[in-house]
């Protein structure tokens, strides 16, 4: 038997259980299961009409932006529970110093930015320099930022809500990077052929697309190259599935680590930015939970909670259940009460599900 | 005699009062397999660890090529051709073969700015290297987790003769193995020894070690009892010296005894 031949075999065999051995094979399968669903029950409610689904992609964007890089912190075997108050202390990080001390927006843009990531870093060091569990460290994140916000927010305009910031933003140069909509010239073109339908007054039923999508899109595609292409990938499997040997083969564990907390805490801060941006204020309460709605459209991306397997296309799909349940019981018209129960259970059976197509991949083939 | 590779000189390492080596010499040459014996909480993981850079010695020095080294770290000892495969193996299960083979070297491949892993020579390499050492892979993208333990053990020794180790240490690679796995992995040895490679062989297995080893020494309580070449010792007196022969004989009778008393 020649080499080659060997090789054809070998390759014709894996490629099948290799697909179904992939982390986001459960989401996908849970994707499509959700949407036949709600094809059936709300199909002409206008859940999938253009602006329907531009509604649940919104929501999806934004959980999807913090998703990503989280779901690259958890391979790596780490959690940041901080996000979600790391989002309501960055939108006041952007309204304050605009609305109160007139500094243009995008200077407060990079502030925000800047002093988010310095958070994450020291999120970060904490976790490596104590050893102990990134749960623990960043929980008490979540408590201090939430505290540090009220206070400081009160503190200086006495209210919880700073609002205003839409005035200030119109001719800002880095306003439309975070807010408004682009490809507005195809959507208008697609109705014209009819793919989109027209309102009343003869304008296409959705001006454009979400400038949040795309970021959704493309933090998504950042993210799942670096972990499957690039070298700092591989560090993240390998500081996730076993810190120990990659330490041992020269791999910088701890400043991967680092770097990732530093990337979930930026992320919040786009997040912030964005909401921010589109709504013209910030609330003190603003990315209450979403630190764990992020680690649930993570979960059913296929992502091991405990670290060294996972994707970022799966938490792609993660979020995008998120968004097409959220609003399809919206559309409904199910109690919107039932959301949260329905996603409690789509975790767990994800994280069965998951856990069997593991062990699947982990049993010699 | 060829020039030693690497060379302990009369060593000594403490830990508090614990006497971990005294006074031991120790050295392996290229192309040469050097049988490191001894009962548990011998000293044979403290010497390992002192010349693989984990440890500094208390007495004693440590040379390479014959010139006195200093290693301020694993690193640098793996810098210096010395490559340690530890019994975790410094494996990620949940990785690809390939991966792992290349774990913190990764190849890297330019596509204009962009420089991104080079799967397709990852793959390529490791599956030629293990197949050169005698382990057909079905995939160099399976996991880790799905080699038996001989094949992980082999993946180990590869990927460090591979990155060009001139010296091997290997501790205890056949323990925890099975007959045909150990055999395997004692090929190997053999093979790595043949490319020219100085293999620090660590044992229990007095069989095992007697039919790879060029050279044997023992470590008693922290201290070398000699270094015997093969010429010099056959493998009964080895595994007397090895398991004491003295206790066995005792404790044979000290049974007979105790067997007898039960019976009366
Ligand atoms: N880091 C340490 N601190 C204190 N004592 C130590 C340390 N490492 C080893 N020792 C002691 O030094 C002695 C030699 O231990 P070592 O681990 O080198 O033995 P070994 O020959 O590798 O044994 P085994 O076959 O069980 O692996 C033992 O008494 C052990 O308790
Ligand atoms: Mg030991």
């Amino acid at each position: 038997m020649t080499a080659e031949l060997r090789d054809e075999r070998v390759r014709s065999v894996s490629r099948l259980s290799r697909l179904l051995s992939r982390p986001e094979l459960g989401a996908a399968a849970g994707t499509v299961l959700v949407f036949v669903f709600f094809a059936i029950t709300a199909g002409n409610t206008g859940l999938f009409s253009a602006k329907g689904i531009i509604n649940f992609l919104e929501v999806s964007a934004q959980l999807g932006i913090l998703a990503a890089p989280v779901a690259l912190l958890m391979i790596a075997g780490e959690f940041d529970l901080s996000v979600g108050s790391m989002i309501g202390f960055a939108g006041i990080l952007i309204a304050i110093p605009s609305v109160f001390w007139g500094w243009p927006i995008w200077l407060s843009l990079l502030f925000c930015f800047a002093v988010c990531g310095g958070i994450g870093a020291l999120n970060g060091l904490a976790v490596v320099r104590t050893g102990l569990p990134s749960f623990i460290v960043t929980l008490g994140s979540l408590f201090m930022l939430r505290g540090l916000t009220l206070g400081l927010t009160r503190g200086i305009s006495g209210r919880t809500q700073v609002s205003g910031v839409h005035e200030l933003a119109l001719n800002d140069p880095l306003n439309s990077l975070f807010s408004g909509q682009v490809f507005s010239g195809p959507i208008a073109w697609l109705s014209d052929i009819g793919l989109i339908g027209k309102r009343a007054d003869g304008l296409p039923s959705i001006s454009g697309i979400p400038v949040s999508i795309v970021w959704w899109v493309v933090l998504t595609l950042g993210c799942t190259w670096l972990l499957t292409r690039s070298r700092f990938g591989n560090w993240i499997f390998a500081a996730g599935g076993e810190a120990n040997a990659a330490r041992n083969l020269g791999v910088p564990v701890a400043r991967t680590k680092i770097t990732l907390f530093v990337m979930t805490a930026m992320a919040a801060a786009l997040f912030a930015a964005i909401q921010v941006l589109v709504t013209g204020s910030a609330d003190t309460l603003r990315g209450t939970q979403k630190e764990f709605e992020a680690i649930i459209a993570v979960v059913i991306g296929g992502t091991l909670l405990t670290g060294g397997y996972g994707s970022a296309i799966g938490a792609m799909f993660g979020a995008l259940i998120f968004g097409v349940v959220q609003m399809g019981i919206f559309y409904t018209g199910i109690d919107t009460d039932w959301f949260k129960l329905f996603m409690g259970a789509m975790m767990v059976i994800a994280v069965l599900f998951n856990s069997y197509v593991r062990n699947r991949a982990m049993r010699s083939r | 005699m060829a020039e030693p590779y690497v060379e302990l000189r009369s060593v000594s390492k403490y830990f508090g009062s614990v006497v971990a080596l005294k006074d031991v010499s120790f050295d392996v040459c290229p192309g040469e397999v050097h049988c490191l014996l001894g009962d548990n909480g011998a000293g044979k993981s403290t010497l390992i660890k002192t010349l693989s850079g984990v440890y500094t010695p208390d007495e004693g020095e440590i040379r390479v090529q014959g010139k006195p080294a200093r290693f301020a770290s694993p690193a640098d000892t793996r810098n210096s051709g010395i490559a340690t495969v530890y019994q975790d193996l410094a494996l990620v299960p949940l990785m690809s073969v390939a991966r792992n083979f290349f774990l913190g070297r990764e190849p890297m491949r330019k596509f204009g700015p962009i420089r991104q892993f080079d799967t397709e020579f990852a793959n390529r390499t490791a599956y030629d290297e293990l197949a050169a050492m005698g382990i057909q892979l079905r995939d160099p993208e399976q996991p880790v987790g799905t080699l038996s333990g001989g094949e992980r053990q082999c993946l180990a020794i590869a990927r460090a003769v591979y990155f060009g180790a001139k010296v091997l240490i290997l501790d205890e690679p056949t323990s925890a193995l099975g007959v045909h796995q150990a055999s395997v992995v004692l090929k190997l040895i053999v093979q790595s020894k043949a490319r020219g490679i100085g293999v620090i062989f660590i044992s229990h297995n007095v069989h095992h070690a007697y039919v790879v080893g060029d050279r044997f020494t023992l470590l008693k309580r922290g201290k070398s009892t000699g270094t015997y070449a093969k010429s010099e010792i056959d493998r009964d007196q080895l595994l007397n010296l090895m398991a004491g022969g003295k206790e066995l004989v005792d404790l044979e009778q000290e049974l007979t005894k105790a067997v007898r008393s039960s019976l009366a």
